[in-house]
């Protein structure tokens, strides 16, 4: 990524960003040494960001695939919509993201105008959701849904490779 | 008849030290669970486009011979990344030729440069490959040491003292392997002063430049007067981390360049072709990678240079490349035997300093080439260590 016209402090707090996203388990002083900081820079930083909810959480990346006992499914609805004069899609993509099955919510350019993502237990818990709170909604005009089969690779994360496989002879010149 | 068949064995050949390294090599690999800070290369994995531009060569059957001195297409690029990068001018037709890796362009450029008994100036610590290159070309390898309380930085004194009629060449690889040192344009200034003087040449390993962290990197090349003084040593390995590709290339005068090529001709051919069109999508597309991985390493640069400090092993601040460089002086042992104790007791792989020279003894090369998570656990070992040592 370019950062052009950034200042050192800000590209250092931009790299803080960077490494939480990456691990949001990452403890100060190891950022801290990473980016050539104190570890009191860093905290503030961090704590300005959650104040300024440029962080929103701190969240773990989870493949539910092999957790034994564990039930979910997830689908990709493409929704179309009459926008609303004066408020446009804000206020149907309010209607529709408030409900917490819905994990995510994006306006899309081309076909369809809301891609909403969907988690529950069953297909048939998802169906339901579908058919009676989100195709009833005024503004709504249709909606495709998409059942996810399996996920490869997931915000960066590539599912089932494992990080630590090197691949490299133990000593080179 | 005598059944021992290394009497068919040039004496020149025979007489050359295997690498320091091979030892470590060995006792490594019998060893299980062991991290690794020894390896001389990135821990990416090539870039996917770059893989996928090879891939889509082989499958359109582009798997003939190119011409010896490499594509055309690919020697424009380097020509073009080369003047963008570093300001250094060179003619794709006749000043650039593609290698199969830096280390193949060292090796003719040195057969291409060297009479029987010339000299060449070897600045240590450095690659254990220089001095037998040197050697097997029919030259003979000079060493001038660099100290740590210089940053191991090449003093132009000792370099002007190790200066005889039969000096030919200097073998300048800046940043530095193993010490991570780098010389900036004012360093280097008065080194370019002595090769004018004494009418030398020098070949300039830069094959780590792409990965400096600090200050704007600064070319041998691109030196008042020392365009037609430098071979450019380059190449994919470390900055594309491509190293099994066996892809470099060498810029330069255009003689020089041409006699270079004569050899390569009768020798390898032509570099893999199939390595030469992942290389094009390389330098077509790859700078926001390279960006990407040189921002890890510089963060992981910082990360163990603290760790190092913390536990009491002096070490400079290195300015690029992939290593560290500190001292293991104060635990009293030599950097073999710290590297091998190390090895045993802790299973953290470290590189001796003295296989880099004889200035490299009391330091141990570490490569910070390895994930955060591996760097934070070997980090933890060598303080370990280091403390029992010390007490």
């Amino acid at each position: 990524m370019k950062e052009l016209g950034v200042t050192k402090v800000e590209k250092k707090e931009i790299e803080i960003l960077e490494l939480l996203e990456k691990n949001g388990r990452m403890d100060v002083h190891t950022i801290a040494r990473m980016v050539e900081l104190s570890p009191k820079e860093v905290e503030r930083a961090i704590q300005k960001f959650e104040d300024q909810q440029i962080i929103h959480g701190y969240s773990t990346l989870i493949d539910w695939t092999d957790v034994l006992g564990y039930e979910g499914v997830t689908a990709m609805i493409d929704v179309k919509v009459t926008p609303v004069r004066g408020k446009g899609f804000n206020d149907v993509a309010e209607r529709i993201y408030r409900f917490p099955e819905v994990k995510a919510v994006y306006l899309m350019s081309g076909a369809y105008d809301l891609s909403v993502s969907v988690e529950g237990k069953t297909m048939s818990q998802v169906a339901r959701f579908v058919s009676e709170k989100l195709s009833t909604l005024d503004t709504v005009i249709s909606t495709t849904t998409h059942f996810i089969l399996k996920k490869y690779k997931h915000d960066g994360i590539i599912f089932g490779e494992d990080d630590d496989n090197d691949r490299r002879m133990p000593v080179s010149p | 008849m005598s059944s021992d068949t290394s009497r068919f064995i040039a004496e020149h050949v025979d007489s050359l030290k295997p690498s320091g390294i091979r030892r470590f090599f060995d006792l490594a690999s019998t060893m299980e669970n062991v991290i690794s800070l020894g390896v001389g290369e990135p821990d990416f994995v090539t870039p996917w486009n770059v893989i996928e531009a090879s891939y889509h060569s082989l499958e359109q059957g582009y798997t003939a011979y190119t011409a010896n001195a490499g594509l055309l297409e690919l020697r424009e690029l380097i020509a073009e990344y080369l003047q963008s990068a570093y300001a250094v001018p060179y003619r794709a037709e006749d000043q650039v030729i593609v290698t199969v890796g830096a280390s193949q362009a060292i090796d003719i450029a040195l057969r291409t440069i060297l009479n029987s008994g010339d000299e060449v100036i070897i600045v240590e610590p450095c690659f254990v490959a220089y001095a037998s290159a040197v050697t097997l070309a029919g030259g003979v390898p000079v060493s001038v040491g660099t100290q740590a309380a210089n940053e191991f930085k090449l003093q132009p004194e000792e370099l002007a003292n190790s200066i005889t009629k039969k000096t030919k060449a200097i073998i300048l690889c800046n940043p530095n392997n193993p010490t991570g040192t780098m010389l900036s344009r004012e360093e280097l200034l008065p080194i370019a002063d002595l090769i004018q003087e004494h009418d030398l040449l020098v070949l300039s390993d830069e094959i780590y430049a792409e990965l400096s962290y600090d200050d704007g990197y600064v070319s041998f090349a691109s030196l008042p007067e020392m365009h037609e003084r430098t071979i450019l040593i380059s190449g994919f390995s470390k900055s594309f981390a491509m190293t099994g590709w066996r892809l470099g290339y060498a810029a330069g005068p255009a003689a020089l360049i041409q006699a270079m090529t004569k050899i390569h001709q009768y020798t390898i051919m032509c570099a893999p072709t199939m390595a030469q069109y992942g290389a094009v999508e390389a330098l077509r597309s790859g700078s926001a990678s390279v960006e990407q991985m040189k921002k890890s390493y510089r963060q992981r640069r910082n990360f163990v240079m603290t760790a190092f400090e913390k536990m009491g092993l002096k070490t400079n601040r290195p300015g690029g490349a992939f290593y560290i460089f500190p001292s293991i002086k104060e635990t009293g042992l030599s950097s073999e035997e710290f590297a091998e104790a190390l090895l045993i007791e802790e299973k953290v792989a470290v590189v001796p300093g003295s296989v880099f020279g004889e200035s490299g003894e009391g330091y141990i090369r570490c490569s910070y080439a390895t994930s955060m998570k591996q760097l934070t656990e070997a980090m933890k070992r060598i303080k370990r260590f280091v403390e029992s040592r010390l007490t």
